[in-house]
């Protein structure tokens, strides 16, 4: 269950930025995640819903983007889309390859609103 | 570190950043923040007080019950006489683990988690100021017994060592691909019970930590009958050699936790001590 210390990560950022833009209110934080960034998107969600009582964004809706898994061959340099347990380059069988996509938790975008 | 040129605009997040028309006063800011740098900066934090003892920190991971400890005892009583060894051990109750390596002769500090099924870089500096690094050759980092969470974790260690004992059947890197690419290496524990399982094949296992794109290499152990134990230990010295050699030449390794994709894509971890480089096998 380390989605709830993710969600802390994630409300300390977004209140920096809310800080940051001096925001009267936050409509919604967009995730970026991967298949393969071993995060459960529900508990992830679940753990927000409990986080942001109380806080700037208690209004805010989460929305998380699955981002696909994307593979770039180190020998042929083929770029491939793949799946979370074969990671082998489609064209010419080489397992010599680097996720481009697929593996990443990171906070995308906030939608908030200004002060004006 | 860039947001103005569009450096982190790839194939798999450009439709997700595009600007929509705006409401009245809504103003969609653009982040692209790697959720993990806390932890992050923690962990490069931690590497740099391994580094300043020169000591090489291992973490094993495996599922509950692979034989995480059994392999840490047998490997102390190898070792204790040629090299200075510690463990720090984590488990969701109890001091048992640390208590069957204090009976082995070295140190060893318990990570207590309770709910959390992990150890995160935090726990791991919270005991490093407890602890006396000095004149240590190598620290095991015995994580809790899960295939899942511990993968995503860098602890500031050098090398993740991931268990898989013959009874899970040799499916498990399919089925928890995070964990098993995150392997430097593949331990196939309790082979003394090889002939009892008719669907355990060691070319599958290995087959399917390849598929992972993962070429770290597969040893197999017992720690019943030492099977393998020779090649365990030999490739231990190796790493320590390896290790001496890059903190001569002010370097450092990190552990397959990186994950390629969260780096490419996220600012970078603010601050790093000194020169980084990832060592391939
Ligand atoms: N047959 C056989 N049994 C083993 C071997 N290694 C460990 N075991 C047994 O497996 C059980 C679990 O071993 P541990 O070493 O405690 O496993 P662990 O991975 O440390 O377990 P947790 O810390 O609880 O996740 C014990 O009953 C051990 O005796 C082995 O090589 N062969
Ligand atoms: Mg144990
Ligand atoms: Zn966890
Ligand atoms: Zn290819
Ligand atoms: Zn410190």
């Amino acid at each position: 269950m380390h989605e709830l210390s993710l969600c802390e990560n994630l409300l300390d950022q977004v209140i920096k930025i809310a800080q940051q833009h001096q925001a009267k209110n936050i409509e919604s934080i967009t995730l970026n995640l991967g298949p393969l960034a071993g995060i459960e998107p529900l508990l992830l969600d679940n753990a927000f819903k409990i986080l942001k009582i109380d806080t700037v964004v208690a209004n805010a809706q989460l929305i998380i983007n699955s981002t696909p898994i994307i593979i770039q061959c180190q020998q042929c340099g083929e770029q491939s889309s793949a799946t979370n347990n074969y990671l082998v380059c489609p064209s010419c069988q080489s397992n010599d390859t680097q996720l481009i996509s697929g593996d990443e938790l990171t906070l995308a975008s906030v939608a908030l609103y200004t002060a004006t | 570190m860039c947001n103005t040129c569009g450096c982190n605009v790839t194939p798999g997040n450009r439709s997700l950043i595009q600007n929509e028309k705006p409401k009245e006063g809504l103003t969609t800011i653009s982040v692209l923040q790697n959720l993990l740098t806390h932890n992050n900066t923690q962990a490069d934090h931690n590497r740099v007080h391994f580094d300043a003892e020169k000591v090489l920190v291992i973490n094993l991971m495996s599922s509950p019950g692979s034989g995480k400890t059994s392999l840490l005892e047998s490997t102390i009583k190898q070792l204790k006489e040629s090299l200075s060894i510690a463990v720090i051990e984590g488990d969701l109750e109890t001091e048992n683990d640390a208590q069957r390596i204090q009976a082995q002769g070295v140190p060893a500090y318990q990570i207590t988690t309770g709910t959390a099924c992990h150890l995160d870089a935090h726990l791991i500096h919270n005991v490093l100021h407890h602890m006396p690094l000095k004149g240590l050759d190598l620290l095991f980092i015995e994580n809790v017994g899960n295939l899942v969470c511990p993968a995503s974790f860098d602890l500031g260690h050098h090398r993740n060592v991931v268990l898989l004992s013959v009874t899970e059947g040799d499916d498990k890197p399919s089925k928890y691909p995070v964990m098993f690419k995150a392997a430097d290496l593949v331990l196939i524990t309790k082979t003394d019970l090889l002939p009892y399982l008719d669907d355990f094949s060691i070319d599958n296992a290995k087959q399917n930590v390849h598929n992972l794109a993962n070429n770290a290499p597969t040893l197999t152990v017992s720690a019943k009958n030492n099977q393998g134990m020779d090649e365990w230990i030999s490739w231990l010295k190796s790493e320590i050699n390896q290790h001496q050699v890059l903190l001569s030449n002010h370097q450092t390794q990190k552990p397959k936790v990186q994950q390629d994709g969260a780096l490419l894509h996220a600012k970078a971890t603010p601050h790093k001590f000194y020169p980084v480089k990832t060592h391939q096998q």
